[in-house]
């Protein structure tokens, strides 16, 4: 249970906390098919805490954190720059070690995952290949896991139809702008169809229509394949929209302050227009008071 | 925006006047014939290229725009460096006036020069073929003016003759400098330095071994370990060949590690979230990244390895080889012989070094500095 849970929040909403709790013993299930039952522990987190050597001084990026996400959660992560956001991802991705404190994907360390290809990463930069076509960007990972050809270019063409760049396959990543250059990158994370997707500010460069619709095509992709996501964003209302549970962090050290359940009061099935909601407004301002008062905490 | 710019009628630019001593030529005399001074009306030759030197100045302005007027000015220009040519193939002494003359031509084909660059198109790649052939020209013509002695400096006539009666052995002399010991010598110099990068890559503390010594190696001398070479590995192309392998194995290991560790933090850590062992991520990430540092070993190396082969070929080889031929012929005073060996290295020298650029080109097109969006 995050520590942060105890303070300052209303009664009205403590009955949400209950979500972090400890997952039903992963270890026993991984041993079985990797099935897509609901409710498997996929990401288990327990008191993690990371410090990066710096070279003058430490910098303790995350402390005591603790989560643990189920298949085909929707999870967002949400906190002021600089908070941890991509660390706590990093770590889950086998990118960067913990100091202390124990990870679990899939019921294996995180190097075991990494190796199986248990998750898609999308980066917080677009980290295209610039001597590949945009279509080959999209491949490269299919090409590493031995795709035959001909799906890998049927995949490729798929996925960049979802994000919406049909006729830029043959175009290179420098001759797109910027937000399109994320959303291929989008589609290359999708393209080898992984259970567990991350990803960092994916929509963070893009302008307010293309961002709609993504959250759109994202949430129906979600829905329908029931994927674990995590996802980072500064965006409230984006994070309230895509997501069953909200992780609110507080600034360096990273600390969870508040984990909020969006899948109680809001519909599986999401059109933007539940935006204009009161439930969603509500989740909305809470999710708002959590940033706030981790903003007030180090002041 | 730039149809409207397109459309407006083409701007003559201004000239600067310079070019314009030419008309002072007729004020001197232009050359000197049997003791006596000849003046430009005198001769009709030196009248016809004055009249079209003078004529391609006044038309100028007839041109509609700047290819037409470089085409036009390039008559009078051509004029100006041919009337002293043909007055010195009939042996008279240049003065004063075809100086002028010369001097005017030469402006002008400054005049010309820039409105080829300005140019777009093909018309621009005729830049440097006019300045390099306007150099050769002066070069024959001031040699010769000035009557500077073969030792010193041959016209270039003098070298394509030597050229013409040399090409027998110079052509034996490139297939053993350049197709035997060059060639050899650069593939082995430059495929042991990317392979023990390659292999520094994997062993760090052979990378940290190493590059101080690289350091060493390339502050050696080539007239300080040619001589060893030659009593270590004997006077044919093995010993060239190791000179140039010794030249060319450090730029090589130095720009293959520092194009291997120019891949971004964030490009490893994609191939890191594939699963992708070190090969692969070597195959599809790092080798491309180091493309353009393994060209700029390859084109560094390409020069090094010339002069490699023909600096220990100084020091002992069998009778053939343009380092041979040069010691040999500045020997016998044969100047023009050594200018034409020079000539070939110049151009092998040129020619390889283009045909990697050229390559690199085509490679790494997506590299920023040739990108074209
Ligand atoms: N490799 C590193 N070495 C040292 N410090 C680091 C390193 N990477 C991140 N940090 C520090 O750790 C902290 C958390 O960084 P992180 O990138 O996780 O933040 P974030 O929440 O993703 O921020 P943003 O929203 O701006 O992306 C930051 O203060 C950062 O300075
Ligand atoms: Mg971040």
């Amino acid at each position: 249970m995050p520590a942060a849970h105890t303070a300052a929040h209303t009664a009205a909403h403590t009955a949400t906390h209950t979500v972090a709790a400890p997952p039903p013993a992963p270890l026993v299930e991984a041993e079985g098919e990797p099935g897509r039952e609901p409710g498997r522990t996929i990401v288990d987190i327990r008191h993690l805490t990371l410090t990066y050597q710096a070279a003058d001084h430490p910098v303790y990026a995350l402390s005591d954190v603790s989560l643990s996400i189920a298949q085909g959660d929707f999870i967002s992560l949400i906190g002021p720059s600089g908070c941890g956001k991509t660390t706590l991802m990093r770590v889950i991705a086998d990118l960067e070690q913990p100091s202390s404190g124990d990870v679990l994907v899939n019921g294996m360390t995180p190097e075991q995952a990494r190796l199986k290809r248990a998750y898609g990463y999308v980066f917080q930069a677009p980290a295209l290949y610039p001597w590949r076509t945009v279509e080959r960007n999209v491949t490269l990972p299919l090409e590493i896991m031995g795709t035959p050809r001909a799906e890998r270019q049927t995949r490729a063409r798929e996925q960049l139809e979802r994000v919406g760049l049909t006729g830029f396959e043959r175009k290179f990543p420098w001759q797109l702008s910027g937000g399109m250059q994320q959303r291929v990158s989008i589609a290359r994370a999708l393209a080898f169809n992984p259970d567990l997707l991350l990803m960092d500010e994916p929509f963070g460069a893009l302008d307010e229509i293309t961002r709609d619709h993504l959250n759109l095509q994202l949430t129906q992709l979600w829905r329908r394949t029931r994927k674990t996501c995590v996802f980072v964003t500064h965006s409230i209302a984006e994070a309230v929209f895509l997501s069953t549970r909200i992780v609110v962090m507080s600034p360096r050290p990273g600390r969870i302050l508040d984990v909020i359940d969006c899948a109680r009061d809001l519909p599986p099935e999401r059109t933007l227009d539940i935006r204009e909601s009161p439930e969603f407004q509500r989740i909305a301002h809470r999710v708002r008071e959590g940033l706030m008062e981790g903003h007030s905490y180090d002041d | 925006m730039s149809r409207l710019q397109t459309q407006t009628p083409p701007q003559i630019s201004p000239m600067a006047p310079w070019p314009l001593v030419a008309l002072l030529a007729p004020l001197f005399p232009l050359a000197m014939q049997d003791g006596q001074a000849l003046y430009l009306p005198q001769s009709p030759l030196a009248l016809v290229a004055f009249a079209l030197l003078v004529g391609s100045l006044l038309l100028r302005r007839v041109a509609g725009g700047g290819r037409s007027e470089a085409a036009l000015l390039l008559v009078g220009v051509a004029a100006g460096y041919a009337a002293p040519l043909l007055l010195l193939a009939r042996g008279l002494r240049p003065e004063i006036g075809l100086w002028l003359l010369l001097l005017g031509a030469t402006l002008l084909l400054g005049r010309v020069l820039r409105l080829l660059a300005e140019a777009t198109g093909p018309a621009r790649h005729a830049c440097p073929a006019l300045f390099g052939l306007a150099i050769l020209l002066l070069w024959e013509i001031l040699t010769r003016g000035f009557q500077v002695p073969a030792i010193l400096l041959p016209p270039p006539s003098a070298i394509a003759a030597a050229f013409a009666a040399n090409a027998a052995d110079l052509w034996d002399d490139f297939g053993q400098t350049v197709l035997t010991s060059v060639l050899r010598g650069y593939l082995l110099g430059c495929g042991a330095g990317f392979a023990v990068a390659i292999l520094a890559d994997r062993v760090p503390f052979l990378a940290r071994g190493l590059l101080p010594l690289g350091n060493l190696a390339s502050a050696i001398p080539v007239v300080g370990i040619a001589p060893i070479m030659v009593m270590w590995f004997g006077f044919d192309w093995q010993s060239k060949a190791a000179v140039i392998v010794v030249m060319t194995f450090f730029p090589m290991l130095i720009n293959t590690l520092a194009g291997l560790a120019s891949a971004e933090r964030i490009q490893l850590d994609l191939m890191r979230s594939y699963g992708a062992g070190y090969w692969r991520s070597l195959l599809l990430l790092r080798l491309p990244c180091a493309l353009p540092f393994l060209f700029n070993g390859l084109k560094i190396n390409s020069t090094l390895a010339l002069i490699g082969a023909i600096v220990a070929e100084f020091f002992g080889t069998p009778v053939v080889g343009m380092g041979f031929r040069i010691s040999t012929q500045v020997a016998r005073m044969n100047l023009d012989v050594v200018w034409a060996s020079i000539t070939v290295a110049a151009l092998t020298g040129s020619a390889l070094y283009g045909a990697l650029a050229l390559a690199e080109r085509r490679v790494t097109a997506w590299h920023p500095s040739f990108r074209k969006r």
